[in-house]
């Protein structure tokens, strides 16, 4: 067995990500990846599966809302029990929110407008396949892009998140310190990501595979696709 | 032959509607030995308008040099040129203009912009990779100006980060004379191997022609003869000639015809933008020197009832034609089938060079196919030079006093929003997706990274209009000049430009002859430059009730960049690096933005541009970046010396400060600051490689001179040892970072 983890990419209509996830996967960390086309059943032998950002069926009803439907997305939900990483990046998170295998739900920007632009996200779950390389507390600065990332979850459901230890990136300043000022999109308590219970399902509004390369602004991605390898490799050797 | 159509009196008022004269139609008779059908006279008048067959502009187009050793495709001859970057890899742009759309639905009108020059790009065979926007408007002190530019940067927003092509750049331009007309010229790049260009020609006798994508409707019925007038009050009422965008669609689209050039399946293929299916027919026919045969009926629709006139003027948008082999039918359909689109045979290539159209079987429409395209009309307008210029062009500036406070006066500029951060505006775009922007939006130019062949394009939009105004020649030179100086100090190796010519009404000699002179200058400075002109547009009679806008050619200018190491950026790097300006600064305060913001006014003459000096200055400041000794380097621009000085400090990451000690001014202070002397860069670098410069400099014959060095926090400047402003880099920042937000509010 490889130590390498094998990685599908979905494609729905309207993903425009799909290449940038390819791209870092593939060309940056050297990890194999297929492509996997909505309308397949199956996401064949894989480690994991990425849902890339974009606008899925041109995110008309509401963003995520009919690429939950498509066929492939009944393979994610059994990979996703398997304990099979599953990895939602933006338009990607609001499809898993959609289809339930994270909780809450995504509002437009409390600014009404798209937004991109750097942001600084504290690492405050380290205990996930996707973050193993981070420490706790740690600031990454990576890219959002988003109308959509104004993450909601009722006050009830919100205390189990957080002491389940869900949460596992915010929104925060240069010094780690979560102010409404480094919030891009009025999201509850500065919430930039989420994990299942079990910590295999991610789901994250920035754009770490935009995050790899110091020329395009920031490296700080690196560290996720790190910790990927990393898990893989531990999961091998064990 | 007969034509079976509803027989329509051909009336002056029907001709007019249609946008034709009386001698249009006595030539459309002459082509078509007999009176024209409804339908046909409909094509005509599409074909022959403005927006289509350049009829008042052609004579001046020819004026640009349109050759190059790198051409694959040249100007005229596609929708788009096709550049050679080495690797076997070539390179497709161009701009387009949606401007009269934009002016009457912003919001549509500017999504729409964008969705037509995707096609361009994409029917050339390219991927598109980066999208620029060269946006103009009125007085933002204005309500309904503000509407435009929010309508219009959403819908930019809208198309292009939902079919997920970066915006990464572009020139944001405010002016009265925009006030009922803004200007929305928009750009795109794509990539193509060599052996992929696709062409927009038919061929082949009996090749199946092919409809692919969103149905057809009622919306831009006229949109090209709509482009082709004057705006007034009564355009309010042409709303529904504006199409609706929809990016998903066309994100599909683009998707599934990418897949189809990896097959060998296809003759060729054209977009639908405008005109629509007359003129997509007309021109490939015409190009490939063929006919073309289509049933209407065949045409999916999305409203019943619809006429043969209607469907073959209709400007929905996200449509295409295509020609594809015969025999090859099956594979291409199930290509269009699995990204859900709809396709449908409409018609046959025939070899008689006729475009024929029918209705369920009968002739509505039968033209000679190169009538509509190389036979149409062509005018020689009658042009002359407006009245006031030379009393404008010879404005007194000593009848305006240098203001006490320099230093306030810096702070209005600096904050104007001509000057001031587009952030707002940026910020709404998904400029980083497709992960190949290196240079984000702000520095002179954007660049970005082809992953295939490893090399990197640097482009940048430009334009002076107040230059254009006050003397059409040297705005032309100017625009030309500044676009290559942007991408130069980018480190870049200009190629080719794309053009967009944003006029008044032809018809009016003063605008015709700004044209002209604006034609004339972009010309010759290509032609000095080596940037041959690929392709572009023009957009007349932009007008508002109260008469034209100000004369704007607007130049795309693409340049290469072959080693990561070139890649430089407008702003300082290091505390302690050496600032050099190259060129010379004269007393040259005409068409500034100084004069503009704080005396409101528009006059004097436009800066000299002397352009083999031009030359010089940018192949020195080549030459010192490939050596690797230049460490920033910012085309000193709009607000002169002082503006380009603080914009250098504004990193994204780090405010810097900087301590510059001008010489005692031969010139007033203010010119001294603010005047816009071209063909000058400010350069940094460390203090040992900034020695290398000045002596390369000095060898060369460039003039270049060490005028302070970069520091930590604080804002300097000197003249003759007197401190002129002082201020904290943070404070500027904040002036500059915040003006057009709060302007919007």
């Amino acid at each position: 067995m490889s130590a390498k983890p094998k990685f599908a990419v979905l494609v729905f209509p309207g993903s425009n990500c799909d290449h940038d996830c390819e791209y870092a996967l593939s060309e940056v960390f050297d990890i194999p990846v297929k492509m996997v086309w909505h309308k397949e059943t199956s996401l064949g032998d894989v480690d994991g599966v990425l849902i890339p950002g974009g606008f899925s069926y041109g995110d008309y009803l509401r963003t995520g809302a009919v690429a939950r439907f498509s066929p492939i997305m009944e393979a994610v939900q059994e990979a996703a029990v398997k304990g099979k990483m599953v990895w939602g990046i933006c338009n990607g998170f609001q499809i898993l929110l959609e289809s339930g295998l994270l909780p809450g739900a995504m509002l437009r920007n409390d600014s009404l407008k798209f937004v991109c632009k750097h942001v600084n996200l504290r690492t405050e779950n380290n205990q996930t396949p996707f973050t193993s390389e981070l420490k706790k507390g740690e600031v990454l600065n990576i890219p959002v892009a988003h109308g959509e990332g104004n993450y909601f979850l009722e006050e009830d459901k919100l205390k189990e998140l957080n002491s389940n230890n869900q949460v596992v990136f915010r929104y925060c300043d240069d010094n780690g310190e979560t102010r409404a000022a480094s919030n891009p999109n009025g999201s509850v308590e500065n919430i930039a990501g989420i994990c299942n219970k079990e910590g295999n399902v991610l789901g994250m509004m920035p754009h770490p595979e935009r995050a790899c390369d110091v020329l395009l602004g920031s490296a700080d991605g690196r560290k996720m696709f790190e910790s990927i390898l990393k898990t893989s490799l531990e999961k091998v050797c064990n | 032959m007969a034509v079976a159509e509803e027989l329509v009196q051909i009336t002056p008022e029907l001709l007019k509607e249609h946008g034709l004269t009386q001698e249009e139609y006595d030539k459309i008779k002459g082509f078509l030995k007999r009176d024209p059908t409804i339908t046909e006279l409909g094509i005509y008048s599409v074909m022959w308008s403005e927006h289509c067959s350049y009829k008042n502009s052609r004579p001046l187009l020819k004026l640009f040099p349109t050759s190059g050793d790198r051409l694959l495709v040249k100007a005229g001859e596609e929708n788009a040129g096709v550049i050679d970057i080495g690797e076997g890899w070539a390179i497709s742009f161009k701009v387009e203009s949606h401007n009269h759309p934009s002016a009457i639905e912003p919001f549509q009108g500017a999504a729409t912009g964008v969705g037509g020059i995707l096609r361009d790009i994409f029917t050339m065979g390219a991927r598109p990779l980066a999208l620029m926007d060269s946006l103009r408007f009125g007085d933002m002190n204005k309500k309904q100006v503000k509407g435009l530019l929010t309508g219009v940067v959403s819908g930019i927003a809208h198309y292009g980060n939902c079919i997920g092509i970066p915006t990464v750049g572009g020139e944001l331009f405010f002016d009265e004379s925009y006030d009922a007309n803004p200007l929305v010229n928009v750009f795109c790049l794509g990539i193509v191997p060599h052996e992929r260009v696709m062409r927009g020609a038919a061929g082949g006798v009996g090749n199946p022609v092919f409809y692919v994508g969103a149905t057809t409707g009622r919306d831009g019925i006229h949109g090209a003869t709509f482009a082709s007038e004057d705006l007034t009050e009564e355009s309010e009422k042409k709303r529904p000639n504006v199409q609706i965008g929809d990016p998903f669609l066309e994100k599909l689209l683009m998707e599934a015809c990418l897949e189809l050039y990896e097959t060998d399946a296809l003759i060729g293929i054209q977009d639908m933008g405008a005109a629509g299916l007359t003129c997509s027919t007309c021109e490939t026919a015409a190009r490939g020197g063929a006919g073309i045969e289509i049933d209407v009926d065949l045409v999916p629709r999305r409203e019943t009832g619809m006429t043969p006139y209607e469907v073959m003027l209709s400007e929905s948008q996200e449509r295409m034609l295509f020609i594809c082999k015969q025999g090859r039918e099956e594979e291409v359909i199930a290509i269009f089938k699995k990204w859900d689109l709809e396709v449908a045979q409409i018609g046959f290539v025939t070899d008689d060079k006729m475009v024929r159209v029918k209705d369920k079987g009968e002739i509505v429409a039968e033209v000679p196919a190169l009538s509509l395209t190389d036979d149409a009309p062509l005018y020689h307008r009658e042009d002359k030079e407006p009245e006031n210029l030379k009393e404008l062009q010879s404005f007194d500036f000593n009848t305006l006093k240098e203001p006490v406070d320099v230093a306030a006066s810096f702070k209005q500029v600096l904050s104007s929003l001509n000057i001031a951060s587009k952030r707002w505006v940026y910020q709404q775009y998904d400029h980083m997706v497709r992960t190949n922007t290196v240079l984000l939006p702000g520095s002179d130019a954007s660049v970005v990274y082809l992953k295939e062949p490893k090399k990197y394009v640097a482009m940048s939009m430009d334009g002076n209009s107040r230059y254009s105004l006050l003397n059409p020649e040297r705005g032309g030179k100017i625009s030309v000049a500044e676009s290559g100086r942007n991408v130069v100090c980018s480190g870049a190796t200009p190629l080719a430009v794309t053009d967009n010519l944003n006029f008044g009404n032809p018809y009016r000699p003063e605008v015709f002859w700004q044209m002209k002179q604006a034609v004339i200058g972009m010309a010759e400075a290509c032609r000095v430059f080596d940037t041959p002109v690929v392709g572009g547009n023009v957009s007349l009679y932009n007008e508002n009730p109260s008469g034209p806008v100000d004369p704007t050619p607007v130049i795309g200018m693409v340049g290469l960049i072959e080693n990561k190491d070139f890649i430089t950026s407008s702003w300082f790097q290091n505390e302690g690096d050496v600032v050099i300006a190259l060129g010379e600064n004269k007393e040259e305060l005409g068409g500034s933005e100084y004069i503009k913001e704080v005396f409101n006014k528009k006059v004097g003459n436009a800066p000299e541009i002397d352009l083999a000096f031009e030359k010089q200055i940018q192949d020195f400041t080549l030459d010192v970046i490939h050596n690797n000794w230049v460490e920033s380097a910012h085309d000193c621009a709009d607000g002169g010396l002082a503006i380009t000085l603080a914009e250098s400090c504004f990193h994204p990451k780090t405010k810097w400060g900087v301590s510059i000690e001008l010489p005692a001014a031969q010139t007033r202070t203010d010119a001294l600051l603010f005047g816009e002397s071209q063909s000058r860069i400010v350069l940094s670098a460390s203090p040992e490689k900034a020695e290398k410069i000045l002596a390369l400099a000095k060898e060369k014959g460039v003039p270049a001179q060490k005028i302070g060095t970069v520091t930590q926090e604080n804002f300097e400047i000197k003249v003759d040892s007197k401190e002129v402003i002082t201020e904290k880099t943070e404070n500027l920042f904040q002036l500059w970072n915040k003006s057009l937000e709060e302007k919007i509010k």
